[in-house]
């Protein structure tokens, strides 16, 4: 009813949600046509979902061996009442303790955290839109690299209020961060009179797949501590560095500098979560680091609108725990990761597609400029088209992530299995190869801009859709 | 093992979040309705009486001109810094103005009592002396059933039917065998997972309603808990700056669930002892035609039911007139019925759907509920909105993302709650064990001079402690706190930090303690009310 429409808040009926990406518009074309191995096998092959399904088993095998830990017993003796009781915003402290060892191992032990400045949140998608009511007032403004990971736009914007101000970067010197786009950034900042409260970056970065240099590390340190604002660094993806340069943390650097008593100490916040690492997006276990205690206090209150089952938190206290798990499970996993990137990487080479060089994440960031028929993201929205419908791949356009430049893609390798990957492989070089040997690509460049356009007029209408989970 | 129960800080579902007092504020027999106006315009935070302050938020409607919400209670440096979105102002940047208000809250009733008792907490072997929890609306009696249920099931419900192994990966184990499955997962876009717990919820929602409707697992979101379910709702119903109304005395937490992040103001809407602390659909229009007059635009109403922290449960006839009032006004109605399945007094409870007939417009009402409460399960952050509205559903969905429930959690309540035989015993058991503390507390009460309301649901009873208390008012009511705290060692809620407008009235919550255990409560009491009377 019409009349009903008027009757729901503003954030009901507007857009900044960034629903209608094709970041999104791609999931759901693959929802339509999902790849099965046995009973869809000509269905689209999900390349868009950065999960990391590689080392299930590991986890798995674990669990069978440690009944305890999912039946609620510890010792033999049933903790259910205690946890079923539990709702403490402060967190398990059993699980915080083996938590931030798991954080610090993941560093190569070169830090070390405190357990009483953590922050438990269901996800990371929590802690980050935690972090920006704490850090931030609706109107204000955090700057982001770009490309950056197309749920931010919803994350952080949503519902607090605040500005994404885009850090342009360029393929020129592989994405880095450069300090003349640093104070770029900020002036675009003030040319669109937005307060600017921090900058908010991705390291190992989603969609690039690379860590961040220490130069780029000391450049942020030195660009916010000038400015006297804010950095978060999200680092989700810290356990998948599977090869050198290795992952520098931005707490390693502010030791180095020997930041400890220092203004900006406090100002550096540090995003983590179980998905990426442990493969467990399911579990909703995120957690926000912060040295300063209001921020600290202010996010475990928050925290109260997405708190961690304790049931959860127990399980993953005893596998956390178990250090020779862990140490294993790191280094299998990174072996397994880096066997794909690979696979995909050497894959794409055969078709004459080159990819950003990575050491980290669950996917790769692909080149495709020199298939589009023209330099701009209308091309690259075709040749996104062609890929999803054609090729039937879902796979995430550059522009999605605010990219500067039309062309690039981000392609997960960790989601399948090395069946399906080679299948994929294989049918995007098939299309290559048949791009090459036809121009039909310049007659179809009419008809398919046509049916774009009714595509996602279509589409944009529809606003009853799942969301997807993963970044 | 390190869980702490009690430890200090927790936010506890119901009753222990009270809004910060103002140990020095006037009485509160000066209703709060006409001076609202006066305190609402001008006032900074500091120099409010407790009712407004109750607010550490908007209690201003929103000026055009300020970029920030929270100029009312905002200290003058902050709010300079914060006020205008000034581009290259000086001074490094620190937190924000939501963030400080969040962190102010410490200095309450609330958090000293949980503290208090996480410190010395009472143990009947350990700790005879200890503090006795009454502030804790925790359900402890009947942990023993699901115990039982769990050692004949929990191997199956994490590993799966017939060997089949769930693992933490194990979506698959749940195939739909049936074609009519594969549709809905398809249609709802949600997982297989998530669907069966729908469908579970709403079973277990209709079962807890005594099975007079049937509720529809499509109309069902899913929250960690009903704490982000309210919050959600007011992001989808409220601008920043609207208003609900609502009955007072009511949860405090509703202050922060409400209010924090949202900007959504509470207009209380004062119920009396006269009246049973039941609300009045007179009472209502008052409100809303008050804030009006303020300016400020009321998005809906509300409403516990079974309430909180009394106990009551509404009549149908007053169910209908809020119903047409809302239709009226072409506002909403959210309903919490997380106590739903804690009535024990024969008095028939009507849940909304039972009301909503064709005559009105479901389009505006909007359940709550979860599984804190009825089913004893705090610790693993279960909540539902169930609305009627379709856009709202599928907005709510969408911010489910910052608040979504573990799949460990789900995969083991989906079996628990599939097993309806067990809940059906589950439900009746829990009521007849309620309804047996209740009986013997009230008693207890009764016998030192304290009445309580007549109330039929819920896990306490709110007590008219008002003949002890030194001063008719706020600081008499707080000073008794004080007095059963320390002295008697007994930690209950004052009625303050629950809106009451009436001083001297106490929610005690006995659903933490053993039968036994009542008697060495009421011992604690009277040491306290013999010096009381004898000092009045």
């Amino acid at each position: 009813m019409h009349t009903k429409m008027r009757l729901l808040s503003r954030k009901a009926t507007c857009n900044t949600h960034g629903q209608d990406s094709s970041y999104f518009l791609g999931w759901q074309e693959y929802e339509k046509n999902p790849y099965d191995e046995v009973k869809n096998p000509t269905g689209i092959i999900q390349m868009g979902l950065a999960e990391n399904q590689l080392s299930f088993d590991l986890l798995e095998s674990w669990l069978a061996s440690n009944p305890d830990a999912a039946g609620f017993k510890k010792g033999g003796q049933s903790i259910f009442r205690e946890l079923a009781l539990f709702q403490d915003y402060h967190g398990l402290p059993d699980f915080k303790k083996a938590l931030v060892e798991f954080m610090a191992e993941i560093r190569g032990n070169k830090v070390s955290f405190d357990q009483s400045k953590i922050v438990l949140t269901a996800g990371a998608t929590s802690a980050n839109e935690t972090l920006m009511f704490c850090l931030a007032e609706p109107g204000e403004a955090f700057l982001l690299p770009t490309p950056y990971y197309p749920g931010f736009d919803r994350d952080l914007k949503w519902r607090t209020g605040v500005e994404i101000v885009p850090i342009q970067c360029t393929s020129s010197n592989d994405f880095q961060i450069t300090s003349s786009a640093l104070e770029e950034a900020f002036h675009e900042a003030r040319r669109r009179k937005l307060r600017v409260k921090g900058v908010l970056v991705t390291n190992p970065s989603n969609p690039l797949g690379t860590t961040m240099t220490r130069n780029e590390l000391n450049l942020l340190l030195s660009f916010v501590t000038e400015k006297g604002i804010h950095l978060i660094s999200d680092e989700i993806y810290s356990g998948t560095v599977f090869s050198s340069p290795g992952f520098v943390s931005i707490l390693e650097v502010l030791k180095d500098r020997k930041c400890e008593n220092s203004q900006v100490w406090d100002r550096v916040h540090i995003v983590y979560s179980l998905s990426k690492d442990l493969g467990l997006p399911g579990f909703r276990v995120g957690a926000i680091y912060s040295n300063d205690d209001t921020v600290v206090s202010a996010a475990t209150k928050m925290s109260s609108f997405g708190l961690v089952s304790s049931q959860t938190q127990y399980l993953l206290s005893a596998l956390l725990s178990d250090k020779k798990f862990t140490r294993n499970y790191i280094s299998e996993n990174k072996k397994r990761l880096k066997q794909r990137q690979t696979l995909l990487v050497k894959g794409l080479e055969k078709a004459g597609i080159s990819c950003l060089e990575s050491n980290a994440g669950l996917f790769c960031w692909v080149n495709m400029k020199h298939l589009l028929s023209s330099n701009t993201f209308t091309a690259e929205m075709e040749l996104w088209k062609k890929i999803v419908h054609e090729v039937k791949l879902n796979i995430s356009p550059g522009s999605s992530c605010h990219c500067t430049e039309p062309g690039w893609f981000r392609v997960c390798f960790a989601n399948m299995s090395e069946e399906t990957l080679n299948l994929a492989i294989q049918r995007l070089k098939s299309f290559v190869e048949s791009m090459n040997s036809q121009s039909h690509h310049q007659m179809l460049k009419s008809s398919r801009r046509k049916s774009l356009a009714k595509w996602v007029f279509r589409l944009s209408f529809d606003h009853d859709h799942r969301e997807p989970e993963e970044r | 093992m390190n869980i702490h129960p009690n430890s200090k800080g927790s936010i506890f579902r119901r009753g222990n979040q009270p809004n910060p007092h103002d140990p020095t504020s006037n009485t509160r027999r000066t209703t709060h309705q006409p001076d609202s106006t006066k305190i609402h315009r001008n006032e900074t935070h500091s120099a409010t009486t407790r009712h407004s302050s109750s607010s550490n938020t908007p209690s201003n409607p929103p000026s055009p001109s300020s970029s920030s919400p929270n100029l009312a209670e905002l200290s003058r440096t902050s709010s300079r810094l914060s006020l205008f979105s000034r581009v290259g102002s000086s001074g490094p940047v620190s937190v924000s103005s939501r963030a400080s208000l969040i962190v102010r809250e410490n200095d309450s009733p609330y958090y000293i009592g949980l503290e208090k008792v996480s410190k010395d907490p009472y143990d009947k072997e350990r700790n005879p002396d200890g503090i006795i929890q009454l502030g804790l609306s925790e359900n402890r009696l009947c942990f023993d059933l699901i115990e039982k249920w769990m050692v004949e099931n929990v191997r199956e419900a994490m590993v799966g039917r017939d060997g089949e192994h769930l693992s933490i990966n194990g979506i698959a184990a749940y195939q739909p065998s049936d074609g009519l499955m594969e549709l809905k997962v398809v249609k709802l876009r949600v997982s297989v997972t998530l669907l069966f717990m729908m469908i579970a919820l709403a079973g277990f929602m209709s079962q807890v309603m005594r099975k007079v409707v049937s509720l529809d697992p499509s109309q069902i979101v899913l929250t960690a808990g009903a704490t982000p379910a309210i919050e959600i709702l007011c992001f989808c119903l409220a601008d920043h700056g609207n208003a609900f109304l609502i009955p007072t005395p009511y949860y405090p937490g509703f202050d922060r669930d409400v209010r924090l992040r949202t900007g959504v103001e509470l207009i209380p809407v004062h119920c009396r002892s006269a009246d049973n602390f039941l609300l009045s659909v007179t009472a209502l229009e008052q409100a809303y035609n008050q804030a009006r007059k303020r300016g400020v635009k009321v998005r809906g109403i509300l409403i516990s039911n079974p309430s909180n922290p009394v106990g009551n449960i509404l009549p149908r006839e007053t169910l209908h007139n809020i119903l047409v009032f809302a239709q009226e006004k072409n506002i909403h109605i959210i309903c919490d019925e997380i106590f739903a399945g804690s009535v024990y007094r024969g008095e028939e409870f009507v849940s909304m759907p039972e009301i909503l007939v064709e005559e009105f417009d479901k389009n505006r009402v909007h359940i709550i509920y979860g599984l804190s409460k009825d089913l004893c399960l705090p610790g693993f952050r279960v909540g539902v909105i169930y609305s009627y509205n379709k856009n709202v559903l599928a907005l709510a969905k969408r911010l489910t993302r910052f608040s979504s429930i573990s799949a460990p959690s789900q995969r083991l309540l989906i079996s628990m709650l599939s097993d309806t035989k067990f809940i059906e015993e589950f439900i009746k058991t829990n009521k007849q064990r309620i309804q047996k503390l209740h009986h013997s507390f009230v008693d207890g009460l009764k016998q030192l001079g304290i009445q309580c309301i007549e109330s039929s649901a819920g896990f306490y009873c709110w007590a008219n402690m008002s003949e002890l208390i030194s001063s008719y008012g706020e600081k008499g009511e707080l000073d008794l706190w004080d007095k059963l705290l320390n002295i008697a060692k007994v930690n209950v809620t004052p009625g303050s930090a629950c809106h009451c407008i009436e001083p001297g009235w106490f929610r005690c919550c006995f659903t933490t303690l053993a039968l036994e255990d009542i008697p060495v409560v009421m011992k604690r009491i009277r040491k306290v009310a013999e010096t009381c009377k004898s000092l009045s």
